[in-house]
């Protein structure tokens, strides 16, 4: 197929800008891993159930795996690798640094992606407003319980 | 995926001229959270997505005196969000707030949520929403249907035996919501309750829509005073997956009496399934353990279970009994107003 079937897409990626050509159908995901090569957002089920793909796209949590690319065109997106300000982690990833959120670190940076998200969209969650925050994000290390506290300490730590 | 074209109009009329007079041409785009996996899966094999994006006049929810207009791309999120929604049209916002994971109701919209495939395992591989083999016998009788009809199904002949996906359509239904559609001759509006249709033969779709045709928007009467509504699901896992069957119930009362009712059922049936004998019988009632649980024994009442699906019958019964105690307990607390 030639090039020229391929669109522009500008966007805003952790802050700076880029220009990729693509498939109009690509997905955002591989975009984002193989043009920019932001690696961190990871592809597990590639259909929407795991979470593993997600990012901020303008503000709002989403799987890149269901997204096409262009729908991304305009858009601001943070990556995992957006989270943390240079060497300063987020509270949330230092939270699962220190209480073991992550186990072999498929799922993580969705579920801090998600947890971010939550966190900015509702800084003190209850129980249940953290475990609706992160319904869209599969562990299959199950490790489902050390990432809640995680996250609850990543709450009292913002305080 | 295959090699096509992406056309991304501004207006409803660009769109729908783009659109193509068979099935299978063009498809729609909206939030693409259905349509990106059926294309990766070869099931939707399009020359050409037209997206509904740019379109200015799909978006956003507006309310008047007369009720609320939903944009077909209002987002799951926005609705279930939105004040005037959550306030008078409460098992529709519960029922959008249950779409599982925060990821899929940002992306997905009120518009594809009623026109999404079925998650038949049969026709998402490849073998049609008839789901016949080679010899024109239906598999799903035969197969693994564990998640599939209870209801409107044919029984051991070829036909649909999928569960019609939408969360959303039963709550609608019970408001008596109306669906607008433009396309190249113009608008029309159906009642939700007859845009679903059950195939007939395999190329047919499972709404009324023609392949040229769009959903503009979902049109709701101003609520009633005092109407009590609930929905209840029953889902195997809270997260990422959908219903294994919903009651949506709005009950229009007198004092503490049911004066009328409006009960449908959703994942059981290739399309949202009215509980009308179930409606008729609560009429001049009391809401009561007891009268719930009557309900929920007439609503399904003529059921056809699979050999696999036996259990749907109980789950579609107290998901019915369990909406209507819901619906009355809001009454009580006074939590609903119109
Ligand atoms: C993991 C997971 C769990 C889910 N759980 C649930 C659930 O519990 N309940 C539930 O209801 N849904 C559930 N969904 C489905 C989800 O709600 C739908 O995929 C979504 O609402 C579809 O909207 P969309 O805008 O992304 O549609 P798209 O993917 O863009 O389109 C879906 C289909 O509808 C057609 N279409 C879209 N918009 C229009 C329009 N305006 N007019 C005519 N045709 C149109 C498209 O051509 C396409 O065939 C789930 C999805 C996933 C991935
Ligand atoms: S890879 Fe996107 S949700 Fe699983
Ligand atoms: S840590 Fe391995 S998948 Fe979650």
């Amino acid at each position: 197929m030639p090039d020229a079937a391929k669109v522009r897409i500008a966007f805003r990626v952790n802050g700076s800008e880029h220009i990729v050509h693509a498939w109009p159908m690509a997905r955002l995901l591989d975009v984002l891993r193989e043009e920019l090569r932001l690696t961190g957002t990871k592809e597990g089920c590639g259909e929407g159930e795991c979470g593993a793909c997600a990012v901020l796209l303008d503000g709002a949590l989403v799987n890149s795996c269901l997204v096409p690319a262009l729908h991304a065109d305009g858009a601001s997106i943070i990556t995992i690798e957006g989270v943390a300000q240079g060497e300063q982690l987020h509270a949330v990833q230092q939270a699962f640094l220190e209480h073991g959120g992550a186990q072999c670190g498929i799922c993580t940076p969705g579920m801090v992606l998600a947890a971010v998200n939550l966190l900015e969209k509702c800084p003190n969650p209850t129980e249940a407003d953290i475990r609706n925050g992160l319904a869209g994000n599969l562990c299959r290390c199950t490790g489902y319980m050390k990432i809640f506290e995680s996250v609850v300490a990543a709450c009292k730590q913002q305080r | 995926m295959n090699v096509f074209e992406y056309a991304n109009p501004t207006t409803t009329k660009e769109a729908a001229g783009l659109l193509a007079a068979q099935w299978g041409e063009a498809e729609i785009l909206a939030g693409g959270t259905d349509l990106l996996s059926l294309m990766k899966n070869y099931v939707a094999t399009p020359k050409r997505v037209v997206s509904l994006r740019g379109i200015k006049e799909l978006s956003g929810i507006t309310s008047s005196a007369s009720g609320l207009r939903i944009g077909a791309m209002v987002t799951l999120q926005e609705l279930h969000d939105h004040k005037a929604v959550h306030d008078d049209y409460h098992s529709l916002a519960h029922a959008a707030g249950s779409v599982p994971s925060p990821q899929i109701r940002n992306l997905g919209t009120v518009g594809g949520d009623l026109c999404q495939r079925p998650r038949c395992w049969y026709f998402r591989n490849g073998f049609g929403l008839l789901a016949k083999d080679e010899k024109g016998q239906p598999l799903v009788p035969a197969g693994d249907n564990r998640y599939h009809a209870i209801f409107g199904h044919p029984g051991g002949s070829p036909g649909a035996y999928y569960v019609h996906p939408s969360s959303l359509a039963p709550a609608l239904i019970t408001f008596g919501a109306r669906v607008k559609v433009a396309g190249p001759k113009g608008e029309r509006e159906i009642p939700l309750a007859s845009f679903f249709a059950t195939p007939k033969r395999e190329g047919e779709r499972e709404n009324v829509l023609m392949p040229n045709e769009i959903v503009t928007e979902i049109i709701l009467a101003a609520a009633s005073k005092g109407m009590l509504t609930a929905t209840y699901e029953v889902r195997q896992k809270e997260a990422l997956d959908w219903p294994l069957a919903t009651a949506s119930v709005a009950l229009r009362m007198s004092g503490d009496k049911v004066k009328s009712a409006r009960i449908v059922l959703g994942h059981v049936a290739p399309v949202p399934w009215p509980a009308h004998e179930a409606e008729k019988l609560l009429a001049g009632q009391t809401i009561t353990e007891d009268s719930a649980a009557k309900a929920g024994e007439a609503a399904v009442r003529g059921a056809k279970a699979l050999s696999g699906n036996k259990y749907k019958v109980q789950l579609a019964r107290v998901a019915v009994k369990r909406a209507l105690l819901e619906a009355a307990a809001h009454g009580k607390e006074g939590m609903q107003h119109g």
